[in-house]
């Protein structure tokens, strides 16, 4: 199995530490992975901006350097399903088709794909886990309080499996941070009152930090705790995931 | 390309305004929490809600699909019960036909019971400029109607007002006590004043819920009883609709009344679900047919699921951006993710804001009791702006900077390594908050030295 590594611009830039915990995870599942050099963006901030037609160019590079792997895993729902919805590539179609159908958000990867049971990951903290919206409701990586049917929580299975850790409760368990892309500044207000109040239900419920699969999301509240001096912390998914006992 | 710097802050600036009242703005977001959080219990107590959903959602493409059949098969059912149909192509016509009939009745007293419709129309405004006295009875449209205020809810009108200041209007409008708002109390003085409004007027306007295209007749639902206590008592009832209100058959009503309220407000059902089929004896009873703009709607691949709309307000319930932002913030009859897919239907240019207040979250696509994919229709709609021109130049401008270096991985990186350079070098300019719309409430963040792919390659380039 080959995978290709998709990691997003701006954790390529901002948050390398998530893309690392990314690659050391899959390979600690013994995973071949790969990261193609060449990438940069999926092209989601033009699209959902309304610019999708200035896309173009990020579909035909993105299709480009994930030819060829069986699997593209990203931790980045956003982006992954941006990828999954819109990528299309005059002349590659083939290609476009086959990454469309086989990239997968990390958490989704190891549950459906390598049905990972355990994990040797330890990290005794009091954790509250920020469901992405374009992850849940997009990706359907878990239950959303507005459908009547079943709960289930591919992160939250995975993040169980770590040793030591508590999972608090949200009082609104899938509550949009406010992040949306170009939304931060478009509609800096609204949008900063959304991640005041995610960040409130994290600290009312007492995280000591806040995790989630789309550091989108986690830059946003992470801006947010840092102007207020807070305590909390973020931190990705993969790095609890991936962090080792001791 | 037009330059439009004026029409996309709109939404951004008015709620901008409504947040700096955060008491109120906390309490509007947990007022509405709390319905959908109601609205998600009642939901539960059907066991097969989602097929419920997809059922409304087939009938109304059925609809859609045979629109003009059924419009027909309802007028020819409707005008032998004996109801006097009138069509109107836009809000206006609709706006005449009103005047019209109360003129010719010599009416100057009328109560109106809740339509978003004649509010879509305006019709109050044009009514009141002829000289005629126009009463609001649905208690919310009545605090709002007092206030001077549209409502900012399509179900909940007056949402955005707390009882201290329904108190201070009906102290000044209907002489309660002052500083007094105990709402039981304040309830108790409204049905009065109400009451004397029923009693006194000589023609009823409702709306309509659901139209029953196989008996010619109508459905309204409202919780306080309004909509009967003004037929009832007035000699004429003129009800105004929207021509994608048709449902089939009386047998999809019940798909649609266990939908809606649950949706709405989380009650099982409304308190009074009124049928009207003909015009009671002495009575007379007149429908008004409104396009306004829904044919053309009808006619957009990309939208025309929007029309499936109940108006239930669910997904104006569920949005966390018009929770935050008030009903007002968005300029239109229709607040919030519905409201922002049909309202640039109507007029792309004024309303081109609007399908940009939204994170895309699709929570109200979830909501949606007949499963319109609002989202989905708001991502389309940002195309459709775009291409007509609808944003401003800058925007245009910085996105094709922003694609250029996205599309090419050695200008990408040169700007990326460049940009955390600055950012680590010069921290106050990425941090000022006049400049920067990121940073005015949070913090950016910090850049490292290295990104992944310099990382990558150092330990992991021999692999």
């Amino acid at each position: 199995m080959k995978v290709g590594l998709f990691i997003p611009c701006y954790i390529d830039q901002f948050y390398p530490q998530v893309a690392i915990a990314t690659l050391q995870l899959l390979e600690k599942l013994g995973v071949e992975v790969a990261y193609p050099l060449q990438q940069t963006c999926c092209g989601q901030p033009m699209a959902n901006s309304g610019f999708a037609s200035l896309a173009k160019g990020c579909d035909a590079l993105f299709t480009r350097n994930f030819s060829g792997y069986d699997y593209i895993v990203s931790p980045s729902g956003s982006c992954v399903l941006h990828v999954k919805e819109h990528l299309y590539a005059a002349g590659n179609e083939a290609a476009a088709t086959h990454i469309r159908n086989n990239i997968f958000e990390l958490s989704e990867f190891l549950t459906d794909v390598l049905q990972v049971t355990e994990l040797e990951a330890r990290f005794p903290h009091k954790v509250g886990f920020h469901i992405s919206c374009h992850g849940q409701r997009g990706l359907h990586l878990a239950q959303m309080s507005e459908l009547v049917a079943e709960d289930f929580s591919k992160p939250g299975y995975l993040l169980r499996l770590v040793k030591d850790i508590e999972l608090v409760e949200l009082n609104r368990k899938d509550e949009c941070c406010g992040f949306g892309g170009t939304f931060c500044v478009s509609e800096e207000a609204v949008s900063v009152k959304m991640g005041q109040d995610r960040v409130a239900d994290h600290q009312l419920n007492g995280a000591e930090y806040i995790t989630g699969g789309d550091v989108s999301c986690l830059m946003h509240l992470e801006g947010i705790l840092r102007r207020k001096n807070s305590p909390v912390k973020v931190i990705h998914m993969a790095e609890i995931l991936n962090s080792s006992y001791e | 390309m037009s330059n439009r710097n004026t029409t996309t802050p709109d939404h951004a600036a008015a709620s901008a305004k409504f947040l700096l009242d955060q008491e109120r703005a906390n309490w509007h977001d947990q007022a509405l929490w709390f319905i959908r959080q109601k609205r998600d219990v009642t939901a539960r107590q059907i066991p097969d809600w989602e097929q419920l959903r997809n059922a409304a959602s087939q009938i109304k493409q059925n609809v859609l699909a045979n629109l003009d059949d059924y419009l027909i098969q309802f007028e020819k059912k409707a005008l032998e019960n004996g109801i006097k149909v009138h069509w109107a192509a836009d809000g206006a016509e609709h706006n005449r036909i009103v005047l019209d009939i109360i003129q010719k009745h010599g009416v100057q007293k009328l109560v109106k019971s809740k339509s978003m419709l004649t509010e879509e129309c305006h019709l109050n405004d044009f009514l009141t400029s002829n000289g005629i006295d126009v009463v609001d009875t649905d208690l919310g449209e009545r605090i709002v109607q007092l206030a001077k205020e549209p409502p900012s809810h399509i179900v909940l009108p007056s949402i955005h007002k707390r009882k201290e200041e329904v108190g201070e209007i009906f102290h000044q409008h209907l002489g309660t006590e002052k500083g007094a708002s105990d709402p039981a109390y304040l309830t108790e003085s409204a049905r009065q004043h109400l009451r004397e409004k029923f009693l006194t007027a000589d023609l009823a306007i409702t709306g309509v819920n659901f139209a029953i295209a196989e008996t010619g007749g109508l459905v309204v639902c409202t919780n306080e009883g309004n909509a009967d206590m003004g037929v009832h008592l007035a000699k004429v009832h003129i009800a105004c609709m929207g021509i994608e209100k048709i449902i089939p058959k009386a047998e999809h009503l019940g798909v649609f009344l266990r939908l809606l309220a649950r949706s709405a407000t989380g009650q099982p059902i409304t308190t009074y679900s009124s049928h009207f089929h003909k015009p009671r004896a002495g009575q007379e009873m007149h429908l008004v047919l409104v396009d306004n703009g829904r044919s053309t709607q009808l006619g957009r691949p990309h939208f025309y699921n929007s029309l499936k709309c109940i108006r239930c307000g669910a997904c104006i319930n569920t949005c966390p951006v018009y929770r935050r932002s008030g009903g007002h913030s968005y300029h239109n009859t229709i607040a919030g993710p519905i409201g922002a897919i049909l309202a640039p239907n109507a007029d792309m240019r004024k309303n081109a804001d609007l399908p940009f207040a939204s994170t895309l979250c699709g929570s109200c696509t979830n909501v949606c009791p007949v499963k319109i994919d609002i989202h989905n229709q708001l991502y389309q709609w940002r195309q459709v702006l775009v291409q007509e021109g609808h944003v401003p130049k800058s925007k245009a401008q910085g996105m094709k900077v922003m694609a250029n270096v996205l599309s090419n991985p050695r200008l990408y990186r040169v700007a990326g390594k460049s940009g955390r350079l600055m950012m680590r070098m010069m921290p106050g300019l990425a941090n000022n908050k006049a400049l920067n719309p990121w940073a005015k409430q949070r913090e950016m963040p910090q850049p490292p030295k290295e990104s992944f792919r310099d990382w990558y390659l150092k330990n992991r380039s021999e692999k």
